[in-house]
């Protein structure tokens, strides 16, 4: 029953995209097939699709290298961003010395340093793993150190009462306090990470999505390159779906808080026409229906 | 730690303490002047004070977060005494941490000071019980009404102290039923808590309802105006507000409070006395 009820929930949620894709997608199916368009130029949905389903061997061995690079280099973006973001907050006179140092390494137009790490650091992988570690870190380490500049200076204060060094109010209160802004950023960064893979394989690769992808272009295969682009973005989403479904495991706590505020902030249409309609003082009384919260949030417990 | 020695008869001394904020551009902003209070062991004192008027930064320096400008401040008689991690700290707002439950909540200064966790556990077990809220010791902050979640900041802060807790307006952002019922509640299981504790606030009722003596300050920067024995018996009801004595009592802390000075209540009467005198002759 409860399982039933979250199958109806996500599909409640995902319905309203899909309907618009696929609206989007017949639109461009009908405009290539009425317009008699040379596929070269634009080739049709269902083209795309069937090419692609036919040298699938291909994407598929491809993909692997795009998604071990761009898990590593999210890795190292992890690690550093969060390094990166706990010196800024730890040192105030460190963190004035890094931070113009972070922004201008997202001032530098990465599809022109991309060539110039090949030149450096050869053909392999590590020049694509930095592509990525470049584009990544920096939301990383800008929402965790705002996340742990935004701890409740009252909450710190306490645990200073209570004798807590400067070490344990960062691992017991701040760090925690953190994660929320954290996840916003590995968000993005997720995001971010398989698009920094796929332009640091585009410049020059033997394998991955990348050069395959320039491979098609100069072949004139228009559909199969679409296919990968497409590839490409499913990686990406896939990887940011990942990321959130880890958010939600980690931090139950912050779901459960919220849900129920936005339940009560933002009444549903069904009940607010209700609410209204009562407040409009109705000849009949009317019935105000209650929802069912939230699963992940229970009501408060009231006493006294 | 855990060698237990008797209560000392006093907890705390305040002696002299001024303190006094240097401003950019402007004259020193002076907020504590020579402040001398005393706390003995398991005695409520209360601060009454206008807003403003330099309670909080009293208990923030009380409580070791910062120093007096002059003065001294004495815990069990040592003046040399470290006080951060000896002394519970409550706010008014309750700072729940929303990621742990209830009774992980009431465990964080104790956690802190270092107490074994299964010791820890077994005295908040025990504080859990006797507060009423033994069913909700795995309920999370937002699962809990502002009532209860005060509570449990307030078992937070009784495992906290070691004899002494400040306690910061701990009920001045409830609504006024709740805040009601928490001072009934206060009134219950304060005498079985045996420690001592300093209330902070504006309420001149909630000050000597709860209180065993009373403080008023004046406003910034503030002095003792006022230094009141509250002699109500104890077990005290929350009814005892309508009684003669209370409304004396009450009578004389308004009029400290709102003139700044201490007009004893047969001095007002002679005033009245020469006033109505003036007015015949």
């Amino acid at each position: 029953m409860k399982l039933l009820r979250a199958v109806g929930r996500t599909c409640a949620r995902v319905w309203p995209p899909v309907l618009l894709l696929a609206l989007l997608l017949a639109g461009w199916q009908l405009y290539v097939q009425a317009g008699n368009i040379d596929p070269l130029i634009l080739p049709a949905p269902l083209r795309i699709i069937t090419a692609s389903i036919a040298s699938r061997s291909t994407f598929a061995a491809h993909i692997g290298t795009t998604l071990y690079e761009t898990l590593v280099g999210l890795a190292a973006a992890l690690a550093f961003g969060m390094l990166t973001a706990t010196i800024i907050d730890l040192s105030p006179f460190l963190g004035r010395a890094i931070y113009p140092l972070l922004v201008a390494s997202q001032a530098i137009p990465i599809v022109a340093i991309a060539p110039l790490l090949i030149f450096s650091f050869g053909f392999g992988l590590l020049p694509k793993v930095i592509v990525v570690t470049l584009i990544c870190f920096f939301p990383i380490t800008v929402s965790m150190a705002d996340g742990l500049r935004a701890t409740d200076p009252e909450l710190i204060k306490l645990y200073r009462t209570f004798g807590a060094s400067e070490l344990v109010i960062f691992w017991r209160v701040r760090l925690p306090h953190a994660l929320p802004s954290f996840f916003s950023g590995l968000r993005i960064a997720a995001t971010y990470a398989v698009v920094g893979a796929f332009l640091g394989e585009y410049v020059s690769a033997i394998y991955g999505l990348g050069i395959l992808f320039s491979y098609e272009e100069h072949s004139f295969r228009t559909d199969l390159a679409f296919g990968d682009v497409i590839i490409t973005a499913l990686l990406s989403i896939a990887l940011f779906a990942l990321v959130s479904v880890i958010e939600r495991i980690a931090l139950p706590w912050y779901y459960a808080g919220r849900e129920r505020d936005w339940h009560e902030a933002k009444p549903s249409a069904r009940r607010r026409r209700a609410l209204h309609k009562h407040s409009q003082g109705a000849d009949q009384p009317v019935t105000i229906p209650t929802e069912p919260p939230h699963e992940l949030s229970t009501p408060r417990k009231e006493t006294l | 730690m855990n060698v237990s020695s008797p209560p000392a008869p006093v907890a705390l001394t305040v002696e002299g303490v001024s303190k006094a904020f240097p401003q950019r551009g402007k004259p020193v902003l002076a907020v504590l002047d020579h402040i001398s209070l005393q706390v003995a062991a398991g005695e409520f004192v209360s601060v009454v004070g206008p807003s403003g008027s330099g309670k909080s930064t009293l208990l923030s320096i009380i409580a070791g977060l910062d120093d007096p400008t002059e003065g001294s401040i004495a815990l069990e008689g040592d003046p040399n005494a470290p006080r951060l991690g000896q002394i519970g700290y409550m706010p008014q707002r309750d700072l729940l941490l929303p990621w742990r439950n209830a009774l992980d909540n009431a465990l964080a200064g104790i956690q802190v000071q270092g107490v074994p966790r299964r010791e820890a556990r077994q005295r908040a077990h025990a504080l859990f019980e006797q507060f009423g809220l033994a069913d909700f010791e795995r309920s999370y902050p937002h699962e809990l009404s502002g009532g209860m979640r005060q509570r449990v900041a307030f078992a937070r802060t009784v495992l906290a102290a070691r004899n002494l807790m400040l306690l910061d307006e701990p009920f001045g952002a409830l609504d006024a039923l709740t805040r009601l019922a928490m001072q009934r509640w206060l009134l219950d299981i304060w005498g079985q808590l045996g420690k001592a504790a300093i209330l902070v606030t504006h309420d001149p009722e909630e000050a000597l309802l709860l209180a065993d003596h009373v403080y008023v300050f004046s406003a910034r920067p503030a002095r003792v105006v006022l230094s009141l024995d509250v002699a109500l018996p104890r077990p005290r009801q929350t009814e005892i507000v309508g009684s003669p004595v209370f409304a004396r009592l009450k009578g004389r802390l308004l009029r400290a409070l709102l003139t700044g000075q201490d007009i004893p209540l047969e001095a007002l009467a002679l005033q009245e006395q020469e006033a109505s005198q003036e007015v015949a002759l």
